[in-house]
């Protein structure tokens, strides 16, 4: 087992504590999480990155409980083992492309996959010296999951990651993450509430905040 | 990639706001760099100068403008003395030695000073080249003046009357180089030395027309030899009453400083003023201008820093996105607060060396524009230790200004941030 979470139980302060399905995932797997807007879904996705403490529950990965981490030894297990896609891009925008990679690896301090070959592989290979400004929305989405890849993890979360593309980039990037992911044998955690997904990864959990 | 190398291209991604900030900073730690530096050397070059010199005499006046015209060479004198009423003072017991000395007459702005060779002495002057005079209307420059004027030995030029330039030439007698003296950083540099003969010659020749020269004697002299030799100790020899304009004094003992001064003071028509105390009367009076300097430079300083505050500050709001993505993939509470720091650091940093530079500069202006007052004889590129505590200030500035956003950064919530969008 590469990576699952049980029991998982969260308050946001001020509310009812929300609770979460089990998720189990083999090398190479990939998972839909599905919900409604404000049902959780994101919180959940923090909690799997070790971004948000569950107030009961576990989330191991290879074996480690990131639940039971804290403080640099967790931001240091994170940089190395688990990529993470946000909705928007949100890259450097003082770095340019290949230095926004770079950054994972220097934070991480984990080499991962060579910078260059990584790029060339998404297509990015013509914008490694270019600002981060002039990319388009597509490219800078690409950049991004290049970054998450850049550490080789044995997780990779992804948040929304279509919402804000047409069917056509939607698919592609999909595409991408699968094959990415089972390339370097990771699991793959997908948090949308985009149908469009469905149809490339059938394998879904339901996040009902209940 | 490094901590170093983010904070870095932070810094250059909003090179207006950066470059605003080192500016001003720079400015401030400029106008301390050349306080620092002139008052540094104005002390050393001034008790350099004055070393040595116990008492000055001269006219009744300004005591403070004897001095400054008598031991430094930069302001008018306060008049002329009788010669025998020096002699006499040169008999009393307190006195160790003195030396007479003719003032008032000048060379393109260079003081030209008639004095006996205790003078160089003094200041343990080397000749670069020649010797120093023996006869009337020989001179001896300064390594300044031979500098600017291009004089060798050998050369001859007139003098002009008066101590500024523009004034009218003398044109009977021509000074001739017999020497040249060895750069030494003080007052000498800056001036001609001769014989007090020679000025009494100059002024003679062109005879009764300058009736208010400073030097000068009313009577019709006789023809001079110029190949009588001048007196090279002591006052020059002479049978008529001829007048000197100051005279430096060294004390025989410790007693010498209390009773001698007020027995010129009172018993003669002369005065007497010493150089220590009258320099740091100087100093007390231009000590206002300074504090206010040093207050307006604080000022800036404080400005700066709130400015790079403010840059810091600001900058992170936008940057919230940042840093929560560079603990996403690994970075620790502590490498954020520390790229905060270094960014201060290093705009305080750029701030500190630029200042310095800025300083010097600004210093090696205004010695451009002063070259031939004490000013101009100041070094503006020797660094001083205490321009490592500026470094050390500046520095303490930016830890100060970015304690804040830093701790800011420090707390910053990942998941709340990458989230909201």
């Amino acid at each position: 087992m590469l990576f699952e979470s049980k029991n998982l139980k969260y308050g946001h302060p001020g509310q009812q504590p929300l609770m979460f399905p089990d998720i189990t995932l083999q090398k190479g797997e990939s998972l839909l999480v599905l919900g409604r807007s404000g049902s959780g879904k994101t919180t959940l996705l923090n909690l799997l990155a070790g971004l948000l403490h569950p107030t009961t529950g576990e989330v191991k990965l290879d074996g480690q409980n990131l639940a039971a981490m804290s403080g640099q030894k967790l931001d240091l297990f994170r940089g190395k083992e688990i990529g993470i896609v946000f909705q928007k891009p949100h890259l450097l925008a003082a770095l340019n492309v290949k230095e926004n990679l770079q950054m994972a690896h220097f934070f991480s301090k984990k080499k991962g996959q060579a910078v260059d070959h990584l790029l060339a592989e998404l297509g990015l290979a013509g914008k490694a010296k270019a600002s981060v400004l002039t990319l388009s929305e597509g490219e800078a989405q690409r950049v991004s999951i290049a970054r998450a890849l850049a550490t080789s993890p044995k997780l990779i979360l992804a948040d929304e990651p279509t919402s804000s593309l047409d069917d056509e980039n939607a698919y592609n990037v999909i595409q991408l993450l699968k094959n990415q992911a089972s390339k370097i044998g990771a699991a793959l955690i997908i948090v949308t509430h985009d149908q469009r997904v469905k149809t490339q990864i059938p394998n879904f959990v339901e996040v009902t905040g209940l | 990639m490094n901590l170093f190398k983010l904070s870095w291209k932070y810094l250059t991604f909003r090179p207006l706001s950066t470059g605003l900030n080192v500016f001003l900073l720079a400015l401030g730690l400029a106008i301390i760099t050349v306080l620092l530096l002139m008052q540094d050397q104005f002390e050393k070059k001034m008790n350099q100068d004055a070393a040595g010199i116990d008492l000055v005499v001269g006219a009744k006046g300004s005591p403070l403008q004897l001095i400054l015209a008598g031991v430094y060479h930069i302001d008018f004198p306060t008049g002329n003395i009788p010669m025998d009423e020096a002699q006499k003072l040169s008999r009393n017991r307190l006195v160790k030695n003195i030396i007479p000395m003719a003032l008032g007459d000048n060379y393109q702005g260079f003081r030209i000073v008639g004095t006996n060779h205790d003078y160089p002495g003094l200041y343990e002057a080397e000749m670069q080249s020649g010797e120093l005079w023996a006869k009337p209307f020989e001179v001896v420059l300064g390594a300044e003046v031979a500098g600017k004027s291009g004089y060798v030995v050998g050369d001859e030029f007139l003098g002009s009357h008066g101590i500024s330039v523009g004034s009218h030439e003398h044109d009977a007698n021509n000074f001739r180089v017999v020497g040249i003296l060895e750069r030494k950083g003080n007052v000498l540099d800056r001036l001609i030395l001769t014989s007090v003969e020679s000025i009494w010659f100059t002024h003679d020749v062109e005879g009764v027309a300058e009736t208010n020269d400073s030097t000068g004697n009313e009577e019709i002299h006789p023809v001079l030899n110029l190949q009588d030799s001048v007196a090279t100790r002591g006052f020059p020899k002479t049978t008529e009453s001829r007048e000197l304009t100051t005279l430096l004094i060294q004390y025989r003992n410790p007693m010498a400083a209390i009773q001698l001064p007020r027995l010129i003071n009172s018993g003669t028509s002369m005065q007497a003023a010493s150089p220590s105390f009258e320099m740091s009367r100087l100093f007390e009076l231009l000590g206002v201008g300074i504090t206010l300097l040093q207050g307006l430079a604080i000022v800036i300083i404080g400005v700066s820093g709130l400015g790079i505050f403010i840059a810091l500050y600001n900058s992170l709001k936008e940057r919230k996105y940042d840093l929560a993505i560079l603990r996403a993939i690994g970075a620790s509470r502590g490498q954020l607060l520390l790229l905060i720091f270094l960014e201060g650091i290093m705009l305080t940093f750029m701030g500190a060396i630029l200042g310095i530079l800025l300083g010097h500069t600004f210093l090696s202006v205004i010695i451009s524009q002063n070259e031939q007052g004490v000013i101009g004889t100041l070094e503006p590129w020797v660094f001083l230790k205490k321009e490592l505590w500026i470094v050390i200030y500046a520095l303490v500035v930016g830890v100060l200004s970015s304690i804040i956003p830093a701790v800011a950064a420090y707390q910053t919530s990942i998941a709340k941030q990458l989230t909201k969008a």
